[in-house]
């Protein structure tokens, strides 16, 4: 069974991984990609199936990028340019999708920032136009501001304090990063964002919000030489931000001690260990040991049923209701390598960390099973061919990696790298990452019942 | 209005809405099947939906949650193959084979590539109709399925959500959650899956649609393949389903900083000749995006909320017109008295011309973006067959939104959103605010 289970990002995102691959030949012949005079990158994906498009603008600012006190601004902001600008009212820019037939959002990640459309065809340009204004020409008044404030405020109270999974893997994030603003959250700590300020918004807006900063992703019912000429004319004109230089952020000191937490909360209903590691993440031209590591969590603990972890644990000696590994290589600095384990009733936190470490630990002495790795491979392949019905997929995956400080040349290698790992490839890097001085353990659990302390950690999970 | 808006106002009045351009076939099998089948042989798989009417109603007297644990439980080995070998050979195939299951129906919904497709629907054949329900696969899904009762148990969305359906359909299935209770489904047995599978899983109740590289022949031989040794009756549907609900609001006192309310009253159904009406007026007071009157309201003057949202749910035994929102504690009554003031103003004053416009603008242009790719696709032409629409619904859909006139929205006001029916349960710590059964 797989879609029964909800267990957080961490499922849905494996899952997700799949379709982050595609073959070495052919599947590229549908992009096209340019870059105007200003340093705007364009990406054009076609598919002639439907008279749709998808619109996108990505900048190569999220909130890693923010400055230290004002987390949570990237993703105001983001909120914020949906309000007035020189040309639109505020909401005009929605409105108009709307009355077009189309739908349109945004989203903030750690390092990205993204606007799109959907619409038919025959809008596109309109949205150009849209867009491009917004990226230079927003006008927030203080209004905005203390609204769009509450808002965002609501915004973290549904997505994290009002879910102390949310909670917990805030403080994991928080442990597993002692200096780099990976460790801050992406919506912000909450008492920051109670500050932030309209002069706080506008800085960023005005450095980052820049063409030589954007990636402009058209995919669809698209001809590139007019997405060309229309991006030239709604684009084109805009200035860059000059002085934008490399994103250098504060980078990790080696970690020389494992940290733990454990986070708890009246409203855990189910407990779970997670663990994480320090991890390299995809570089430009240099991918293969990322490859390795996409591949290792697929073999260690992708597929619910069949993967090492699932084997061990809810299979052989079924300690586990739930196992998984996570990575995601696309990041602009080191990532984490993730594990999660959630216990049967009756078995404790201690009981479920300790099988966990023990199967580590007969992973790294028996090598990755031939037949896993075999089908994770050819799920690969497959989801090219998948993908192909979903081209807006491909264009969040240009995306992602070209804000992530990769080229359009690596994300056309990489199914071929990921095809090409090898058994030994992916037990070096397991050896290298899954060190336990390198990681953050962490316990999500009830509160101690009163009057008891520490042998309450002996107790039965459930 | 704006510059943009006023330059580009000739193009606008010049372009038509889309059309999709959906060439359906109605086919039916030897076996007597019948299914919807739009050919598309530019990328080589297919992409099969078929539902099963009933769903997790259907489950025993007592045996509540039986056909949710045996949904989640069919691809745990079939035939010869145990959890691991099924598993295995599904993924070896790259073949996409799930099953879910809800309210009024259970639904498997696959990928196959055209490459292997012979072999992916024989995995299929062999999970629909000789699934094992070993014990220790059962027990090992069980497992699953209680840690999300319990989870859900502490979510104020489900909360709020459980605590409605039970105030407002009672005993009737649409009242309990369908994954049952820690009571229900700790005791089910394997025995109780091969019962639950056969209650719901036959063929006189299953509907049908594929998308893809595939030709009629090939579709009609896949389908009596897969579905021809089913049962051919299954338990019968269960009634029409009360509404026991009266205006007010319920509080369920829960721990948490934000609160959040689940709305509704009774609504009306597809088969109601004021459906597509209650539809447009819909998408005007809570619909999709940051346009609704709600959103304006609630959202973007008084930022009390991150999002509210109202919907027409349309199910086989009830209609409601259903809502939610979430809101700090502190906030939460304020929240509550701007829906309750524009269920109000609705009555007094309806809906503006330009407000009637503009949804019927979006709802007309956003339907044909609905069919983008082979799985949306499918999905729609099963759930229209579901509704008992014909295929040339998808061509008179949109003249249909176009026919909504004022007369019919005043009317519509009259008929649905009536304050004094209008319930709310709200899940957490709200301030001020105070039960009215």
């Amino acid at each position: 069974m797989r879609k029964t289970f909800l267990f957080g990002a961490a499922l849905a995102l494996t899952v997700a991984l799949a379709g982050f691959s595609r073959a070495e030949q052919g599947a590229q012949d549908n992009v096209s990609t340019f870059r105007l005079d200003n340093g705007m990158d364009i990406v054009v994906i076609e598919d002639h199936r439907a008279p749709v498009v998808v619109h996108m603008v990505w900048y190569r600012a999220g909130s890693a990028d923010e400055s230290p006190g004002v987390s949570g601004v990237a993703h105001f902001l983001e909120h914020l340019l949906f309000k007035a600008t020189e040309n639109m009212e505020a909401g005009e820019l929605s409105a108009t999708v709307a009355e077009n037939g189309g739908t349109d959002n945004a989203f903030t990640s750690r390092d990205q920032t993204a606007y799109f459309q959907r619409v038919a065809a025959d809008r596109l340009e309109l949205m150009m136009r849209m867009e491009a204004d917004r990226m230079r020409n927003l006008r927030l008044t203080e209004e905005d501001i203390a609204t769009e404030r509450d808002v965002v405020l609501e915004e973290r109270n549904m997505r994290v304090e009002n879910n102390p999974g949310a909670l917990f893997s805030e403080q994991r994030g928080a442990a597993q990063y002692l200096n780099h603003p990976y460790g801050r959250p992406v919506i912000g700590w909450k008492h920051e964002v109670e500050k932030l300020t309209r002069a706080d918004a506008l800085e960023f807006y005005r450095r980052y919000y820049a063409p030589n900063n954007a990636i402009l992703i058209v995919s669809g019912d698209a001809d590139p030489a007019e997405v060309l000429e229309m991006a030239k004319r709604h684009y084109g004109p805009l200035a860059p931000t000059p002085g934008l230089g490399p994103r250098m952020r504060p980078q990790e000191p080696p970690q020389t001690a494992a940290r733990r937490l454990t986070y708890r909360d009246p409203r855990v209903a189910q407990p779970y260990v997670t663990r994480s590691y320090l991890a390299p993440e995809r570089d430009p031209g240099a991918q293969r040991k990322a490859a390795a590591l996409t591949l290792l969590a697929e073999v260690l603990g992708g597929n619910p049923t069949t993967s090492y972890l699932a084997r061990r644990l809810q299979f052989e000696q079924p300690i586990a209701i739930y196992t998984a590994s996570f990575y995601d290589g696309t990041s602009l600095d080191d990532t984490s390598f993730n594990l999660t384990v959630v216990p049967k009733a009756g078995i404790t936190l201690e009981e479920a960390e300790a099988a966990l470490d023990q199967a580590l630990a007969g992973f790294l002495e028996e090598g990755v099973d031939e037949g896993e790795l075999r089908r994770v491979k050819m799920q690969m392949k497959a989801a090219l061919i998948y993908e192909r019905d979903n081209v807006q997929s491909t264009a969040q995956r240009y995306g992602q990696a070209l804000t992530s400080g990769l080229a359009v040349e690596d994300v056309q290698a990489w199914p071929g790298i990921l095809q090409a790992v090898t058994e030994e490839e992916i037990m070096a890097v397991a050896r290298e990452v899954l060190d336990r001085r390198r990681s953050v353990t962490g316990w999500l659990m009830q509160p101690e019942p009163a009057g008891e302390n520490a042998a309450a950690q002996e107790e039965p999970s459930q | 209005m704006s510059r943009i808006l006023a330059s580009l106002a000739l193009l606008l009045s010049l372009a038509l809405p889309l059309r999709a351009e959906i060439d359906i076939q109605r086919i039916t099998t030897p076996g007597g099947f019948s299914a919807w089948l739009v050919e598309e042989h530019s990328i080589p798989f297919t992409a099969l939906e078929i539902r099963f009417r009933g769903g997790a109603s259907l489950d025993a007297p007592g045996k509540r949650g039986a056909i949710n644990l045996m949904t989640a439980t069919l691809e745990e080995g079939a035939g010869d193959l145990d959890a691991r070998a099924f598993a295995e050979a599904r993924d070896s195939l790259a073949a996409e084979l799930h099953f879910d299951v809800g309210p009024d129906a259970l639904s498997v919904s696959a990928r196959m590539l055209t490459e292997n497709r012979a072999e992916a629907a024989a995995l299929l054949r062999l999970a629909l109709n000789e699934p094992r329900f070993d014990a220790d696969a059962v027990e090992r899904v069980k497992g699953q399925v209680l840690s999300i009762i319990r989870s859900d148990q502490k979510d104020p969305d489900k909360i709020a959500y459980q605590t409605f359906s039970r105030l407002a359909y009672g005993d009737h299935p649409y009242g309990s959650s369908i994954n049952g209770t820690i009571e229900s489904v700790s005791p089910l047995t394997p025995d109780d899956m091969r019962e639950a599978k056969d209650r719901v899983i036959a063929r006189d109740r299953v509907y049908i649609a594929a998308v893809g590289d595939i030709t009629p022949e090939e579709l009609r031989e896949l389908i009596d393949d897969l579905l021809a040794d089913l049962p051919a009756k299954g338990a019968p549907m269960p009634p029409d389903a009360p509404w026991l609900l009266d205006g007010g609001q319920t509080l369920v006192p829960f721990p948490t900083p934000q609160s959040v309310a689940v709305f509704g009253e009774p609504g009306i159904g597809m088969d109601d000749p004021d459906f597509f009406a209650a539809y447009v007026l819909n998408e005007i007071v809570g619909g999709s995006g940051l346009q609704s009157r709600l959103m304006r309201e609630l959202r973007e003057k008084r930022g009390l909320t991150y999002g509210v949202y109202t919907y027409l749910l349309d199910r086989d035994h009830a209609d409601a017109l259903m809502g939610q929102v979430a809101s700090a504690n502190d906030r939460m009554a304020k929240a509550i008295e701007v829906i309750r003031g524009e269920w109000e103003r609705l009555q007094r004053e309806g809906v503006t011309d330009e407000e009637l416009e503009r949804a019927r603008k979006y709802m007309t242009g956003a339907y044909p973006l609905r069919f983008d790719g082979n799985g949306p696709i499918a999905n729609i032409l099963v759930g229209m067959q579901m509704n008992g629409m014909p295929p040339e619904y998808i061509n008179t859909r949109n003249a249909k939104i176009e026919a909504v006139t004022q007369e019919d929205i005043r009317r519509v006001i009259k008929r649905l959103y009536r304050p004094e029916k209008l319930h709310f349960v709200v899940v957490g710590q709200p301030e001020g605010l105070e039960a009215q059964d």
